[in-house]
């Protein structure tokens, strides 16, 4: 079997944590779930990163909460998860059987003024927010070349796989402009492993993977020197300074690489605006939701049933290699990180509008 | 690297693994499940998985690999049931059987054709799961082979099956898969996301689903069909040929079967081709190496066993690039990858080579599963297929609520049910004026492929070529573009060469009324004129170009098409109207009254909810039209509400609500969500 096999002892040894867990603080609260079915709406499909990240919390949570209810994925794709989210704000009753998450997915159109959002994150209430980070790598050869000269693949012609300049690759796309890079993303991809297929057929020879993807699919590329991981995106320290990745603590982040290439840290509407959407789109990446009007005793069952979880003895194990060394926040915690991630200053986002618009000629109505 | 001595060992400790009591009773357990999912058409693995999903974290790793292997492996085997019996494509894998399963169905001959099905599925997943236990040590490079370029190109071959299955008129066929393309491109541009043809309605956005084009194009309007001539499936009741025949039947054509074999498990291991192109394209092949054509769509059972060969053996081949890559084929793939996490196991470049011995206990179970599904299917057959005797109308209302229930399952709104009813009057129309509805299937399926693959293979062709002329040249026609492109250009000329056989002149003498064929043609082109102007008005260059191509294109042969048959006299086949010549000609009951009824279904379900609103249309159509008394419709209607709502609960499906659930709280099964 291999190193991350969930043995039966381990599983055994779960349980027996979330009991003590569980014995060491009793919910004071009436609020008990026996018998109950709790619906998690993930507005993507079945095997995205966020559908991955509802499934590797949902038998925990089940766990932590009182009466351990049935926790069922429910998975409502469509309309750039603009559906799901439009009819978790519209439908769902404040009851505590249907929860939400998120994704930066979710938060792009939202705070772009997409035409199809319908929904406001202000209503919602905040148990959990998990960040996570992303990883860019070039082809071995154009690798060799960064190593020693970050300038001498400024001549190159990069092709990426992208989902769309509107998406997530927006952080990549407009990073790798800021660093000079003549990149062409070709568009119409079906998800960031089919951006890594490209990479490795060849096509695309520049790309990025968040963190979970990455520590699985392209670290064994790298160790066979197929790959060469050059910048991570970073991550966000306590006073909201961007830091070193602690999962890839090694690797300097985008905002190292642009200091030493231009010889002069980032400044000015570019970086403001890159950092506003890097926050929403990866510190602040993914959040478990109660809807409008859930009752403060919810709020907090759902708070302490998360907090146990990532409090659980074996929780650094287990998590390690499926979301990687990333916060899970919950609490007042988890309410700075939805604030990160859904109030961008307004020059920001009225700058990525008008970039999306003249570089890619995509205007959201 | 040496196969064998890397295959061996690790195959002996795999089958260590499976073969024991516990793995086999999980095993059992998967497949039990699967058939039982796979039965309702539109579930699909999907939902069988997620029903296993909450109970697999802890299990030990081979015996949930195991059940959830068991569950995935048999779903294209026991969909097979509603495509043979009831002409309802159960899954985007069996579409191609409904075209000669449900033809057999109505000779009364339903156990040969249900029974050479799964003898064909049977052989079909064994043979994936071998060549796969060697093949997945090598596939690495090969599967990298297949660029964009090789992409589209397996694309345009699945195109040319267009040639070979427009039956009598060619430009019909044409017309066909473009107006297939021009509805698959409604919807987000698959690039930049501009909306196309939606109209403002965020139903439109996401497109229409394989669920409801399948269900509408074929089930809808064989189901009216039956349900105007008020008889039994089979013909005068009667089954003939026995199960025994079926197996026979395969016997005789082991070779198609070896041959689409090998095509199912091509195109499965080439990821982002998408499985359900896979039987279109056995079938084509089974039509082009067969003599005598004049069989087929009216009951011909290679094209039964053609595509049941190649659908399971596909399943195995999905497993390379789930496995080696991490990248799913399909939908329940990737609740696999999801399942296979929850075991501890992540599918990718590792798992093949660290961990080979639980990746061939997963291609190995594949293997069992699919002996005691087809073995399980094929023994209960027999049985099955009385169901054809049973008169039409009692069926219906099962029919209609499955086929509501699976129409459904695709975006869970009302809206569901009205793009159904829409796609199934196509259906019927197209039907009726013979156009070939698996051309039109064709075009829908590889609609977003050919857009996607051509933008991008010629985006970075450019590139190429910006490097260097042979850069982009070799990018461009690479060995295996030019054998594709063999292929393409010599499966279009044999179609051409034997298109006088597909097209038998059984109707001579016959004089049509041109009207109405003229009609359909000219809104058609309506159509495909919005569609036109639709694509015209989009902002962004590279989401219209495509549209613009495949509707323009389409317009002109519709036009085409419209001057050919004003010129053309009455007698000529290209006035076909199947309500003045065959079965339906003769059918007691009207087009309209049949269709009401299930619109009544719809209009109930709009006001009171599904449950409700299937309540009241078993009571009523029972009552009224299959003239069924009290004792035995009560029966019936509990039986089959109890049936959908143990489905939906155990698979935590919905319901449609309507307008009363709006204003009136009410519990579950009532209350729809």
């Amino acid at each position: 079997m291999g190193q991350y096999s969930i043995s039966a002892k381990s599983v055994l040894c779960l349980a027996a944590g979330a009991l003590a867990l569980s014995v060491a603080a009793p919910a004071k609260a009436e609020v008990n779930f026996e018998g109950k079915t709790i619906e998690w709406i993930i507005p993507f499909k079945e095997g995205g990163g966020s559908d991955k990240w509802s499934r590797f919390y949902a038998p925990l949570l089940r766990e932590a909460l009182p009466g351990k209810p049935a926790v069922v994925v429910k998975n409502m794709p469509g309309a750039g998860s603009t559906k799901g989210a439009n009819w978790f704000a519209e439908r769902a009753k404040p009851d505590g059987l249907t929860i939400l998450g998120t994704s930066g997915s979710t938060q792009f159109p939202f705070l772009l003024g997409d035409r199809r959002v319908k929904f406001d994150y202000a209503d919602w209430n905040i148990v959990l927010a998990s960040a996570t980070g992303g990883v860019a790598y070039l082809p071995a050869d154009l690798g060799a070349k960064w190593k020693k000269d970050k300038k001498s693949i400024l001549g190159v012609n990069f092709i990426y796989g992208s989902q769309g300049a509107t998406r997530l690759d927006l952080v990549p796309l407009l990073a790798w402009e800021m660093l000079g890079l003549k990149v062409d993303p070709v568009f119409g991809i079906k998800g960031r492993g089919a951006g890594r297929l490209m990479f490795e057929r060849g096509e695309a020879n520049i790309d990025y993977q968040t963190s979970s993807a990455y520590l699985s699919k392209v670290v064994p590329l790298v160790e066979e020197g197929k790959a060469v991981p050059i910048m991570s995106w970073g991550a966000l320290d306590d006073d909201g300074n961007i830091v070193r990745d602690p999962t890839f603590p090694d690797l300097p982040t985008f905002k190292e690489v642009y200091t030493e290439m231009m010889g002069k840290e980032p400044s000015g509407e570019a970086w403001d605006a890159w950092k506003a959407f890097f926050i929403a789109g990866f510190p602040a990446q993914k959040m478990v939701f109660l809807p409008k009007g859930a009752s403060q005793e919810l709020i907090d069952t759902y708070s302490k049933a998360f907090k146990a979880v990532t409090q659980r003895p074996d929780f650094p194990k287990i998590s390690k290699k499926r979301l990687g060394i990333y916060p899970q926040a919950t609490g007042a915690k988890a309410a700075t990180f939805k604030t990160l991630g859904t109030k961008v200053n307004p020059k920001a986002i009225a700058w990525i509008k008008g970039w999306l618009k003249s570089r890619y000629g995509v205007s959201l109505k | 690297m040496d196969l064998l001595g890397t295959a061996l060992p690790a195959l002996a400790e795999a089958f260590g693994l499976i073969f024991s009591l516990k793995q086999m009773g999980w095993l059992v357990v998967g497949v039990l499940l699967g058939l039982s999912v796979g039965v309702f058409p539109g579930l699909g693995g999907i939902a069988g998985l997620s029903l296993v999903l909450p109970f697999i974290y802890g299990m030990d790793p081979v015996s949930g690999l195991a059940m959830m292997v068991g569950l995935v492996a048999v779903i294209p085997t026991s969909d097979t049931f509603a495509s043979v019996l009831m002409g309802i494509p159960g899954s985007s894998a069996s579409q191609a059987t409904v075209l000669d399963g449900f033809p057999l169905a109505k000779k009364g001959e339903a156990a040969r054709a249900l029974a050479a099905a799964f003898t064909s599925s049977l052989f079909g997943g064994l043979f994936g799961a071998v060549v796969l236990t060697f093949f997945i040590l090598i596939a690495r490079p090969i599967v990298l082979a297949f660029g964009l370029p090789e992409l589209l190109m397996l694309t345009v071959l699945g195109f040319s099956m267009v040639g070979v299955l427009a039956g009598r008129s060619l430009l019909k066929g044409l017309v066909a898969a473009g107006l297939g393309l021009a509805v698959g491109a409604i919807g987000e541009a698959p690039a930049q996301g501009s909306p196309r043809m939606d109209f403002g309605s965020w139903y439109l956005q996401d497109g229409l689903q394989l669920v409801i084009v399948g269900l509408g194009i074929f089930a809808i309007p064989e189901i009216i069909s039956l349900l105007r001539q008020d008889r039994a499936i089979a013909k005068d009741a009667k089954l003939g040929a026995g199960w025994l025949d079926g197996v026979r039947a395969w016997w005789e054509n082991i070779w198609l079967s070896v041959r689409c074999a090998v095509i199912g498990v091509i195109v499965g291991v080439v990821p982002g081709l998408g499985g359900s192109v896979v039987d279109w394209i056995a079938y084509g092949h089974t039509m082009q190496t067969t003599k005598d054509k004049s069989g087929f769509g009216q009951g011909e059972i290679r094209g039964v066993i053609g595509p049941e060969s190649s659908n399971n053996a596909k399943e195995g081949g999905g497993l390379v690039p789930t496995l080696l890559f991490g990248i799913p084929g399909s939908g329940s793939m990737a609740v696999f990858i999801g399942g296979m996490i929850l075991l501890g196991y992540d599918a990718g470049p590792q798992m093949v080579r660290n961990e080979l011995p639980v990746t061939y206990t997963i291609v190995w179970s594949l293997a069992l599963a699919n002996v005691l599904g087809a073995g399980l299917c094929l023994f209960l057959s027999g049985g099955i297929a009385r169901l054809t005797t049973v008169r039409f109308p009692l069926l219906v209302p099962f029919l209609f609520m499955l086929i509501a229930f699976a129409a459904f399952q695709s975006k869970q709104s009302l809206w569901d049910l009205g793009a159904l009813v829409a796609i199934g009057l196509l259906g019927i129309f197209m039907r009726r004026f013979e156009w070939p509805r698996p051309a039109f299937l064709i075009g829908f399926v590889l609609a977003d492929q050919a857009e996607v693959y051509t933008y991008q293979a010629t985006q970075i062709a450019l590139s190429r070529f910006g490097r260097g002329f042979m850069d982009g040249f070799t990018y461009m026609f690479s060995p295996i573009v030019i054998v594709l492109l063999i292929i393409t250009v010599a499966s279009v000329w044999i179609a051409a060469k034997q298109s006088a056989a597909i097209r038998p002149d059984d109707v001579e003498d016959h004089v049509w009324h041109k009207a109405p064929g003229m009609i359909f043609t000219a809104l058609v082109a309506l159509f495909l004129g919005v569609m036109l102007v639709d694509s015209l008005m989009v902002d962004v260059l590279i989401d219209k170009v495509f549209p613009i191509v495949i509707s323009g294109f389409g317009l002109v042969g519709a036009l085409l098409l419209l001057g050919q048959m004003a010129r053309r006299p009455a007698s000529d086949g290209v006035f076909f109207d199947g309500e003045l010549y065959g079965s339906d000609a003769r059918a007691p009951h009207g087009l309209w009254t049949m269709l009401a009824w299930f619109c009544s279904l719809l209009v109930l379900t709009s006001l009171f909810g599904f449950v409700i609103a299937l309540a009241l249309f078993f009571v009523a159509f029972l009552r009224l039209r299959a003239n069924v008394g009290w004792m035995r419709l009560i029966v019936m209607t509990v039986a089959g509400l109890a049936a959908i709502i143990l489905i939906a609960s155990l698979l935590n499906r919905d319901f449609p609500p309507g307008l009363l659930q709006s204003y009136v709280d009410m519990p579950w099964p009532l209350r729809g969500r």
